[in-house]
């Protein structure tokens, strides 16, 4: 088994105009999902990063610059990440597949975690 | 919904309780006048939740995650807001103890709203939506589709109804002793509309008929859990909804809604009777006799009937007599009706029809009288009545009923 990275990509104006009880679904669907994932040994957390672009750590000449990461509104931004086990590449692909992310989230890029 | 606990709690609609709380709790801090930006906040804290949620799951105690959420968006509108900074010292020490308020469940706040959602200076019409949108969370859509309107009419609605409230400066505070009957009096009238609607409704999204259900029985618990307004109508109103709520699953049978004759009673259910008797005992305080007393008095009869050929129509008709003589609508005068043949047979029935007049287009009045001519033998007459409903504007459920008479008369062609 490997672990694998789930990068949740979000677009930033998501469920603004969802009602209460469209939220309640959402959240629902992703707390199901991650529970059944656990029962099956796949899930390993979650995590939800805050909401902006990010710092940029540099190296320039002989120091180091810090800038503001890019942030628009109308662009895919990380709001979060999943940590899975799968047995391959594929296998993580498919668990992928089937998180509610895909439904809500603009998009899902899976990477593996090189431990050898 | 299997008993008081579980309507109260219901953890399902989480959200809509948190933004009815929320809502609440920040009318009251920022006044009635700010509703719109209040729904911004609550919205926005909502939305950051569910941001949250999603990827770590429900917090031990969202309540107070949410109210965390929500003071600070509250306090950053602060902020900005240059027209609220004038009052900003006094308005930024009570959103700092906006914690405070949620943890007595907010629900001194919540009543107060519910006050203002029907307050007689909101337009009668606005007042359901209104207090389904500010104190039941349910969304703009929801509400539109429940009530088959397009959103953006049903937005203007409750933006005429928010500016009614601006304009006339009306303010949250409880009436004072001797102004609280008659605001109670519309409080009531409005909870029970919520509730008809949900009930009675025949088209439209069954989910969202039971919801409407389901949020009257809850406002109607609180009600009756606070001293101020647990007066004996209340009890009275939460009783009748109670034994309503109670045969919802045995009234539907797929798509079909069954009558209170074909329905199977070992699928009503038994926590809410009993909790629906509770309440009818309760309203027996005092010597007030209103038409929810009656109309309770009527589901009660009904529940006690372990059959349908055992129920005591007697009883019932007395009672729909006092409540035509009360409440003198069609809808009654139709039931009365019912009761009326059920004791003295179909021709005393017709009869009682007959006084009330035949209301045009009124489908549910036609396929009464149908029935009635069928039970009296009058088989022509009936087929001709049941083709006339045909013609009248009704739900699905009532043009199958139409059909499965028409079928037992043995007369489906249309005339």
């Amino acid at each position: 088994m490997s672990k694998f990275v789930m990068m949740l990509f979000d677009n930033p104006a998501d469920f603004a105009d969802f009602s209460p009880e469209q939220m309640q679904q959402v959240v629902q669907e992703y707390g199901s999902w991650a529970e059944q994932m656990a029962k099956e040994g796949k899930f390993v957390s979650g995590e939800k990063l805050t909401e902006d672009g990010g710092k940029i750590i540099a190296r320039r000449g002989d120091g180091i610059t810090v800038t503001d990461g890019p942030f628009a509104e109308s662009k895919e931004v990380l709001g979060g990440i999943f940590i899975i086990q799968a047995a391959s590449y594929d296998d993580a692909v498919e668990i992928a597949k089937t998180s509610p992310h895909v439904k809500y989230g603009a998009s899902t890029h899976v990477r593996q975690i090189d431990d050898v | 919904m299997t008993s008081e606990h579980t309507i109260d709690t219901r953890v399902d609609h989480l959200f809509r309780h948190e933004s009815g709380r929320l809502v609440a709790s920040l009318v009251a801090i920022f006044g009635p006048s700010r509703i719109d930006l209040i729904e911004d906040v609550v919205q926005e804290s909502l939305v950051e939740a569910l941001r949250h949620w999603r990827f770590h799951g429900v917090p031990e105690n969202p309540t107070a995650w949410l109210t965390q959420v929500g003071k600070r968006r509250a306090l950053d509108v602060l902020l900005r807001d240059t027209t609220l900074r004038r009052h900003e010292r006094d308005l930024k020490a009570r959103v700092e103890r906006l914690h405070e308020r949620s943890n007595h469940d907010g629900l001194d706040d919540q009543l107060r709203l519910m006050f203002l959602c029907c307050h007689p200076e909101v337009p009668i019409e606005s007042r359901v939506p209104l207090t389904l949108k500010l104190v039941g969370g349910m969304g703009m859509g929801e509400i539109a589709r429940a009530y088959l309107v397009t959103e953006p009419a049903m937005a203007q609605r409750l933006v005429r109804a928010k500016r009614a409230i601006r304009d006339q400066g009306i303010s949250l505070d409880m009436p004072e002793e001797s102004e609280l009957p008659g605001r109670l009096h519309s409080v009531l009238q409005t909870v029970y509309l919520l509730f008809n609607e949900g009930y009675a409704a025949g088209e439209g999204d069954a989910v969202i008929q039971r919801d409407r259900l389901e949020e009257a029985c809850r406002l109607g618990l609180m009600l009756v859990r606070d001293a101020r307004t647990a007066s004996p109508a209340a009890h009275a109103l939460l009783a009748l909804m109670l034994f309503h709520a109670s045969r919802l699953d045995a009234r539907c049978d797929g798509s079909e809604l069954l009558l209170l004759e074909d329905q199977d009673r070992d699928r009503w259910d038994r926590a809410l009777i009993q909790q629906g008797f509770r309440h009818l005992g309760l309203a027996q305080a005092g010597a007030e006799l209103t038409t929810f007393h009656l109309e309770a008095g009527i589901a009660a009869e009904h529940t006690r009937a372990a059959s349908f050929d055992q129920t005591d129509w007697s009883v019932i008709e007395r009672l729909y007599d006092m409540l035509y003589t009360n409440a003198p609508s069609p809808v009654v005068g139709l039931n009365r009706a019912v009761a009326i043949a059920m004791v003295h047979g179909p021709d005393a029935g017709l009869e009682a029809l007959d006084e009330i007049g035949a209301p045009r287009g009124y489908v549910h009045h036609a396929i009464v009288r149908g029935e009635l001519l069928r039970r009296a033998g009058r088989t022509e007459e009936a087929r001709e009545q049941l083709r006339l409903a045909q013609q009248m504007p009704s739900s699905v459920p009532q043009r199958a009923l139409i059909e499965r008479r028409l079928t037992e008369l043995g007369g489906t062609q249309p005339g």
